[in-house]
């Protein structure tokens, strides 16, 4: 059987580096199942990260080779065979230990976005095609790797005063959603700060799930945001027109 | 207690965060309560996010005849009547509500012709019953009702583990847990504690659920007095990947089926006419997964072990929309595109119907002060859960449990906690650390897993179980003297040495009930007792805690009303 080198990074907040493992590499193997051989006869005590295996809760990201990843996905016959496997934590989030990091700054910015809220006397009747955007956007599993990968946070730590991908995702499924009656525009541009994003489609580029982040979500969300804020005609034609959202602003 | 350790009050302490906890802390929340969740993972990752297929709900959405009376038929008949009839009522007659609920919070469900909510076929379901969001329901639940709890303001402690419940006399006073950031220990006072801990399939080895089911909740419950019932039904999903080893186990949903997936075996038989002819592929779980095991076992499986599970005569947009999960996962873990050939499937260790014994209108166990809902809970599926039934069972007994348990917290004390019992918990996860030269966790884990997989499997006999008993006994004294190596920061060898004696004392549980339940019934097969048992029908296995030994004893089951008795007679719908 083939054998794989491993150099995955072991250490705390307080530093660390690279430990080498090998692992017998079987057909189909992923690098999460690398992991788990670690962790069974070398290094019970190596922390990640990982619920379902199956690239559904998005718990297992890491950096693998130096690109943000599920490990659960992530073939070991994809990665060149003639070299070590580095396994590093994702950078943009203060590491706890070994390959798990803290990624307690989502869990606040999703708290500032306002729920749900449907408009008076919905019929809750609609159709397919009036959702399947929506739908899309919550495919996210919130594995943060778009967070992890954005400029804004990974090169600027904007983290204070933006949001990032993942959540513009997120208002942008409740913004589209054909029911919801509350404008979050006011949010996107003081809040989640969506004006200091340059569009690099980073974030699209690394979602496992495959949502057109940067397409369907962040740019029409910054024409709403203009049309709001900086074309009252526009703003103007969208009343008159019924699309019925309530700007809160 | 002096301080010594970090503490916190709440009204209601509901542990593990999936769609029952969730629905039980919004409950707690709505009437008021101080609630706190408290989860092994971080919020929105708990297994109910895998949950594929849907949430049955007698909507007649699609199938106008369709309504609870159905439904409830269904899930007895489904349960072989070992269902806790009252439970199977109010599921039934909630499910509906409870969906329509969760749209009214933001979900998305697919959507019918008309706009409304679309429902899907499923295995032993008379009608189109099931709402799901193609195949990701369980993630559009466990999201919506994570983001509900959010903005109503529950504590969540993530990433921590309870180890044990404590107790004021004979009630519940709270729980003792741990950080698994940085290891210290933490105790809970509360009045009222929700179990929404899940299933145990890590007792298996080849299982389609993540690394949190333990069987933490039933452990925890039977260590604090509470009985556990129906332990020896553990369904086997019968279509899981099988190939490559890497992915063994992992589900492939009921939905393939549901949306005119058919099973072949290697000779291209579609072997279900001999076990269902006329069900077919959509028979109940517990006849199709030994249908394949049938199969593989008489030599007419794949090559890897498995039978062919085939969706390629459908569109392949139809596919993509309907189970892009699953074109995914098999495109990218399996190299298999299933628009274009069948998928190799195989059973897999799925869900457990036994567990906490409940009481139907109340979720509550029989420790004071004690709930459990979800599949942490026994009652509702008898022997056997029909598909979609649990997604509806974690909302209609989480919100049950929810408010009861902030019912009961409203009308006791506080309670005290004894600094006795916390000393000794704490003592207990710290020893690991002391042994020097003990054995690993993981070994024991591995052999645990071993010995359930071949001696407690989906066919089971007098002999196997026999030697299972020996063997966990063995296994038991053996991890007695874990080992642990590094600190007690985000240690998962540490972690699984806590685990583990949740594991060792749900399989046990397992192994006696099915010992002791001379018959097949549902998902328990005895190959030396092969048919239903009328006597056996007419009782449930109860596991008990006296002093420290594990007592198995029977309890009847309860007697249904007369027209709910010729409700389930009648000819019409799934037999």
């Amino acid at each position: 059987m083939a054998e794989a080198v491993l150099k995955i990074f072991r250490g705390t907040s307080e530093g660390g580096a690279t430990a080498e493992y090998r692992v017998p590499v079987a057909p189909g193997m992923v690098v999460l199942d690398a992991l788990h051989h670690v962790q069974k006869h070398a290094a019970p005590d190596l922390a990640v990260r990982w619920n379902c295996k199956a690239g559904k809760c998005g718990s297992c990201s890491a950096e693998v080779n130096g690109r943000p990843r599920l490990t659960c996905k992530t073939r070991m016959d994809s990665l060149p065979q003639d070299q070590a496997i580095t396994i590093l934590p994702m950078k943009s989030f203060p590491v706890i230990k070994d390959l798990v990091t803290d990624v307690s700054w989502n869990y606040k910015v999703n708290k500032k976005i306002p729920p749900f809220t449907p408009r008076p006397g919905a019929d809750w009747k609609f159709s397919q095609a009036d959702i399947d955007r929506v739908q899309e956007f919550r495919k996210c599993i919130e594995c943060f790797l778009c967070q992890n990968v954005c400029h804004v946070v990974r090169d600027h730590g904007k983290q204070e005063q933006f949001g990032g991908p993942r959540f513009f995702v997120r208002v942008a499924g409740l913004e589209m959603h054909p029911l919801d009656g509350l404008s979050r525009t006011k949010l996107l541009k003081d809040e989640l700060g969506i004006g200091f994003c340059n569009i690099t489609k980073c974030c699209t580029e690394v979602c496992p799930e495959g949502i057109h982040i940067t397409d369907n979500a962040i740019i029409p969300l910054k024409e709403r945001v203009v049309d709001d804020f900086y074309d009252p005609v526009l703003r103007l034609v969208r009343k008159i027109r019924g699309a019925g959202k309530a700007a809160d602003h | 207690m002096n301080g010594k350790y970090e503490t916190h009050e709440h009204d209601v302490l509901i542990i593990g965060a999936g769609g029952a906890g969730l629905r039980a802390a919004i409950e707690a929340l709505t009437q008021g309560a101080r609630v706190a969740v408290v989860c092994k993972s971080l919020l929105g990752k708990a297994h109910t996010v895998m949950a594929e297929g849907g949430i049955a709900a007698a909507m007649a959405n699609v199938d106008q005849a369709d309504n609870w009376r159905v439904h409830f038929r269904d899930t007895m008949r489904g349960g072989k009547l070992l269902n806790n009839w009252r439970m199977a009522q109010i599921h039934a007659q909630e499910a509906s509500d409870r969906v329509r609920e969760l749209e009214q919070w933001g979900a998305l469900f697919d959507r019918t012709e008309d706009g409304r909510i679309l429902q899907r076929a499923f295995g032993g379901h008379t009608f189109k019953r099931l709402c799901h969001v193609g195949d990701r329901t369980g993630l559009e639940m466990i999201r919506t009702l994570q983001d509900r709890g959010v903005q109503m303001g529950f504590d969540v402690y993530m990433e921590c583990a309870v180890t044990r419940l404590l107790k004021d006399g004979e009630r519940i006073a709270g729980a003792f847990a741990y950080w698994r950031e940085n290891g210290r220990f933490v105790v809970f006072k509360a009045k009222s504690v929700v179990l929404a801990t899940g299933g145990i399939g890590k007792a298996w080895p080849i299982t389609s659920n993540s690394w949190e089911y333990t069987g933490d909740g039933m452990a925890l419950a039977y260590e604090a007095g509470a009985d556990l019932m129906d332990m020896e039904f553990v369904q086997f999903h019968p279509t899981g990947m099988v190939w490559p080893p890497g992915v063994q186990g992992i589900l492939v949903t009921e939905a393939v089926r549901g949306e005119g997936g058919t099973l072949r075996n290697r000779s291209g038989e579609r072997f279900m006419e001999r076990y269902d002819p006329r069900k077919m592929e959509l028979s109940t779980r517990d006849v199709v997964a030994r249908a394949i095991y049938t199969e593989v076992k008489e030599g007419r499986g794949t090559e890897h072990g498995g039978a062919f599970l085939d969706i390629s005569h459908k569109p392949p947009e139809y596919v993509k929309r309907k189970l892009p999960s699953m074109y995914h996962q098999f495109l990218e873990l399996a190299d298999v595109d299933i628009t274009k050939g069948p998928m190799e499937v195989g059973p897999t260790c799925h869900y457990m119907m036994g567990g906490v014994k409940v009481e139907a209108e109340t979720a509550a166990a029989s420790v004071a002060g004690l709930f459990a809902a979800g599949e942490a809970a026994a009652g509702l599926h008898g022997s056997n859960r029909l598909g979609g039934n649990s997604l509806s069972d974690l909302l209609v007994f989480g919100r049950i449990a929810g408010l009861a348990a902030t019912e009961h917290a409203k009308k006791t004390a506080m309670p005290t906690i004894d600094a006795g019992q916390v000393e000794a918990a704490e003592r207990e996860m710290l020893a690991p650390f002391e042994r020097k030269g003990g054995e690993s966790p993981y070994t024991v884990h591995a052999d645990l897993q071993d010995t359930m997989q071949k001696l407690v499997g989906i066919f089971r006999t007098e002999d196997d179980l026999r030697s299972a008993m020996t063997q966990i006994a063995k296994l038991k004294e053996r991890s007695q003297r874990l080992a642990v190596s590094g600190s007690r920061m985000f240690n998962p060898g540490w972690h699984l040495s806590r685990d583990l004696q949740a594991m060792l004392t749900v399989s046990e549980a397992v192994t006696r009930s099915a010992l002791a339940r001379r018959e097949s019934r549902g998902a328990h097969s005895r190959i030396d007792y092969p048919n239903l048992d009328a006597a056996w029908g007419k009782q449930h296995n109860l596991i008990a805690n006296r002093s420290g030994n594990m007592e198995l004893r029977q309890t009847p089951v309860i007697d249904m009303p007369e027209e709910l008795k010729l409700l389930v007679a009648e000819e019409k719908g799934a037999a």
